[in-house]
């Protein structure tokens, strides 16, 4: 199960907590990851599963009150959590680069797009024109048409998608090993979603760059990843390549989430499926599986044992689930 | 939120807000000092230990002793007589003037933000045009035509604070009139009168209130510096402006006078600068986050 | 961008032209003949009839403000009741000193205002950041008269340090002159200043696109000049450009005290001699000043915010 090798990043055991009046919440707990060099990883979950915070913490930027409670993040062998802040700048935006959810936020307003080009270039070598060429080359890449014309311009002066576009831009400006792109297509409208993962892909393909793909859409993740992490409140639930996964899925709680993807339902119906029940509190988490107040099939050992990553279909397919315990129940 | 307004019962809200300013020093502090100088202005003749304009034979401009503890001013006044009867007429005009000030501009911003588009832009280009004068200089103008009084002063203060709170209620008017709970009123025949004053009344009077207790300092200080400049408060009458004047005369001769009149006013504005800091903390959290 | 400065000009006008409007019908409100109220005690049936004419108070009203904003537009509004000098001259002459002071006063509160505001929101929650806190609500509240006073007792009749009245003669005598005045004036600016810069390097901070320079690897002293300061300043523009009129307002005071020449000292001694034609000239000057440094402020914020350029 290791691919000691081509391992670009390999998270290990990772907890995070975040400092709350109440005490502190346990938001991740335990997360494995491995993405091979020039892989996409895709990361699903609900909203507050804790998946952007592990996309952030592979990145060392986490919020003042969120603290690494244990674990490592290796990153080409160096672990990530132990780095200062002056190594973390270091691998930021050279090694690791980011696309953030809201392209229309994540633009400085007040400085042209030319002069935050320029500014994320300030460790590499050439003059002001070498680096100027390399950017409107760049834009020109991700589809913005006359890219040299628009390096003088403000962010506000472009749509949405373009700004991605931007975005994405600035992101592989750097040549980075490992982008992690953080719901990249949220904020957008369904074509232009369509638009920017093809570019992704492309660009994967051209530049060679891992990508850690964060996103509720599962469409999505099937049409760009090569593998996929589902987590659930904080726990990493299910493992696998896209295939074994979407196809054979193995944990209750995947399964419920692939029922419930709208792009599934083929019947028309009024009442879209939903999970019941709610995310348990991560302040005082229950013993056992995460996942058991909502689970149809859980039963007494649900209750008590936390489940171990148990072999499901495919050679590198895990998941957290009692029911897959061949030795126990059968 | 029907049953969580219901359940939160208005004196446990009260004692909420009342804890909360409690956990806040520099809020208690501001109230400390409100208090006192409320109670100082009420109790003035009782406070005074002589007659705030009694020429003695003492001292002049005498520095503090046990008879006189702020000292005496240039004609052998004592100090703090006059300091404490300068409250008395500093409280006078601040309440007076808040009052106007508020009732006026609670009305213009109504007619503002309730009438039609050609009025509310009339008064926005007046209230404009009001505030695009210096408080002290529009002040000077008016003494210039009717001559300096304590009324004045009043007058000068409300009319330059008018805009301020008109401009207020009129946003806060225009945002209530789109809301549906007003359109549904308005379909089922409630006249305008009724709609003002049941329900965008009591929801514009609330922040008002807050903001007016917060420009009680910019009164008082704009009432003693009118009287400061001989503008406001005619002497002998002893506002704490005609005693930081008198001290200004002097005050190669001694300091006293000069730090008798400014420390009351130093006094006032911190006091209800912090109460005002800590209430504002209170009941608007949204802007404690930034500030 | 220019359509925009035009339509600000056309609004400051307006503006303008309504004070002007206040003013008059405030003047014709009040109870009494203007012409005895400007001559006062020395008033003799002829003078008072000699001066109604000059001033046109034969005239309706209406009449009268008509042949007063044509005036006006001539750049003429009236004599100096006693010299019979232009008013415009007189104006004029006492206008640079009470500008001096101010920009002297918000210059030097700007320049420790928003780096204490700015260090203060880096190093949020430390003394130091505490101690500004306090000390800037102290301050702001603080009235320009009673820094003045306590500026005078202290540097000038305690210490001897500094000069306290007059505004000196040539350059270096004038700026040790401009010294206690400024500070007076700007202290409490100070306190304004540093308190909105942070509270809006708090806000900026938070914001997406900082995270975003973040993740680039961007440096924090970088970060904190070319990104967020650059937009925390804008609202410290604003809060200059609306606080025109509080400085004059401290500017009369702190002439005053300081006897020092200039449009407040001038409005209050014409007050004093109720010389009416030159307190209306004056406060006619300064509201001009007032709305055209509104406008000066916006369009400061349209240069340094390209999203304000457009759409206005």
């Amino acid at each position: 199960m290791t691919e000691a090798a081509d391992s670009l990043l390999s998270v290990k055991n990772l907890s995070i907590d975040f400092g709350t009046p109440r005490g502190a919440l346990h938001a991740l707990r335990g997360v494995e990851l491995e993405v091979p060099k020039g892989r996409i990883m895709g990361l699903v979950g609900e909203s507050g599963c804790g998946k952007s915070t592990l996309a952030f913490s592979l990145a060392g930027l986490l919020p003042s009150n969120g603290r690494v409670a244990g674990g490592a993040i290796l990153l080409n062998g160096e672990d990530v959590t132990k780095m200062s802040e002056r190594e973390l700048r270091d691998i930021r935006g050279r090694r690791v680069s980011m696309i953030f959810q809201d392209p229309m936020t994540a633009l400085n307003p007040v400085a042209t797009i030319g002069r935050q080009m320029l500014d994320i270039q300030y460790r590499d070598a050439g003059g002001k024109a070498e680096k100027r060429r390399r950017a409107a080359e760049m834009l020109d890449r991700v589809g913005i048409p006359d890219a040299a014309a628009q390096l003088a311009a403000y962010p506000h002066q472009f749509s949405g998608g373009m700004r991605q576009r931007v975005c994405i831009a600035m992101a592989l400006l750097t040549k980075p090993d490992l982008l992690i792109a953080d719901e990249p297509t949220t904020a957008l409208d369904a074509t232009l979603e369509v638009q920017i993962i093809e570019l992704l892909r492309e660009l994967q393909q051209e530049m060679g760059c891992a990508i850690v793909f964060v996103s509720h859409h599962l469409g999505t993740v099937a049409e760009l990843c090569d593998d996929v992490t589902v987590m659930y409140a904080g726990e990493m639930v299910e493992r696998g390549t896209v295939r074994d996964v979407f196809h054979n899925p193995a944990h209750p709680y995947t399964q419920a989430l692939l029922e419930c993807d709208p792009a599934r339902i083929k019947d028309a119906t009024r009442q879209l499926p939903t999970i019941p029940g709610t995310l348990p509190d991560l302040v005082r988490v229950p013993p056992g599986c995460i996942f058991r107040n909502r689970c149809e099939h859980a039963w007494e050992r649900c209750a008590t044992e936390h489940p171990p990553h148990y072999a499901a279909s495919g050679p590198r397919h895990v998941a957290s689930c009692h029911l897959l315990d061949k030795e126990g129940t059968a | 939120m029907a049953e969580t307004t219901a359940s939160y019962k208005e004196p446990s809200a009260l004692r909420v807000y009342a804890g909360q300013l409690r956990r806040n020093p520099m809020g208690m502090l501001g109230l400390v000092l409100v208090l006192i100088v409320v109670a100082t202005a009420i109790f003035a003749p009782w406070l005074a230990p002589y007659d705030p304009n009694q020429i003695m034979l003492g001292p002049r401009m005498g520095a503090p002793s046990a008879e006189h503890w702020l000292g005496t001013d240039q004609l052998g006044r004592d100090l703090l007589s006059r300091v404490i009867a300068g409250g008395r007429i500093a409280m006078l005009v601040a309440v007076a003037t808040l009052g106007a000030a508020l009732s006026v501009g609670l009305a213009l911003g109504l007619i503002a933000g309730y009438g039609p588009r050609w009025l509310d832009n009339i008064l926005l280009l007046i209230f404009d045009a009001v505030r695009s004068f210096p408080v002290i200089v529009f002040g000077l103008a008016v003494v210039a035509l009717v001559g300096p009084s304590l009324y004045t002063v009043i007058l000068v203060v409300a009319i330059t604070s008018i805009p301020i709170y008109a401009r207020i209620v009129r946003t806060q008017t225009q945002a209530l009139r789109g809301a549906e709970f007003i359109l549904a009123e308005r379909a089922m025949g409630a006249s305008t009168l009724r709609i003002l004053g049941v329900h965008v009344l009591p929801n514009v009077l609330g922040p008002l209130l807050i903001l007016a207790s917060m420009d009680v300092p910019m009164v008082i200080a704009t009432e003693a510096g009118l009287s400061f400049l001989g503008m406001g408060v005619r002497p002998p009458a002893p506002s704490w402006g005609t005693i930081l004047n008198d001290g200004y005369n002097f005050i190669r001769n001694s300091p006293w006078p000069v730090i008798a009149g400014s420390a009351p006013i130093i006094i006032v504005t911190l006091g209800f600068t912090f109460l005002g800091e800590a209430l504002r903390d209170i009941f608007d959290p949204k802007l404690r986050r930034n500030s | 961008m220019a359509l925009y400065a035009i339509q600000r000009l056309l609004l400051s006008v307006l503006i303008i032209a309504v004070a002007v409007c206040l003013l008059n019908i405030m003047l014709h409100l009040v109870p009494g003949d203007p012409a005895v109220m400007i001559l006062g005690p020395r008033a003799t049936p002829e003078l008072i009839e000699k001066t109604r004419v000059e001033m046109g108070l034969d005239q309706p009203f209406l009449i009268q403000m008509a042949t007063f904003f044509g005036n006006l537009l001539r750049g003429d509004m009236g004599v100096d009741v006693f010299t019979g000098r232009s008013v415009t001259t007189i104006v004029m002459e006492a206008l640079p000193f009470t500008l001096a002071l101010i920009s002297a006063s918000i210059a030097w509160a700007a320049l420790i205002g928003i780096p204490l505001g700015a260090y203060s929101a880096l190093r949020r929650n430390t003394w130091i950041d505490r101690i500004t806190g306090i000390l800037s609500v102290g301050t702001i509240s603080i009235p320009s008269f009673v820094m003045a006073l306590y500026g005078t007792l202290i540097f000038a009749v305690w210490l001897g340090w500094l000069p306290a009245i007059g505004a000196g003669e040539g350059f270096g005598d004038q700026v040790v002159h401009l010294i206690l005045p400024a500070f007076a004036v700007g202290v409490s600016w100070v306190g304004y200043i540093a308190r909105i810069v942070r509270a809006a390097m708090l806000e900026v901070m938070g914001e997406n696109h900082v995270r975003m320079a973040r993740a680039f690897g961007l440096r924090e002293g970088r970060i904190a000049r070319g990104y967020v300061l650059r937009i925390a300043v804008l609202p410290a523009v604003t809060l200059i450009g609306a606080g025109v009129a509080h400085l004059f307002s401290a500017a009369v005071f702190v002439e005053v005290i300081f006897a020092r020449p200039g449009i407040g000292a001038l409005i209050v001694s014409a007050v004093n001699e109720r010389n009416y034609p030159i307190v209306l000239g004056a406060v006619l000057i300064t509201t001009a000043i007032i709305v055209l440094a509104t406008l000066i402020s916006d369009l400061v914020i349209a240069w340094l915010d390209p999203r304000q350029r457009e759409g206005l």
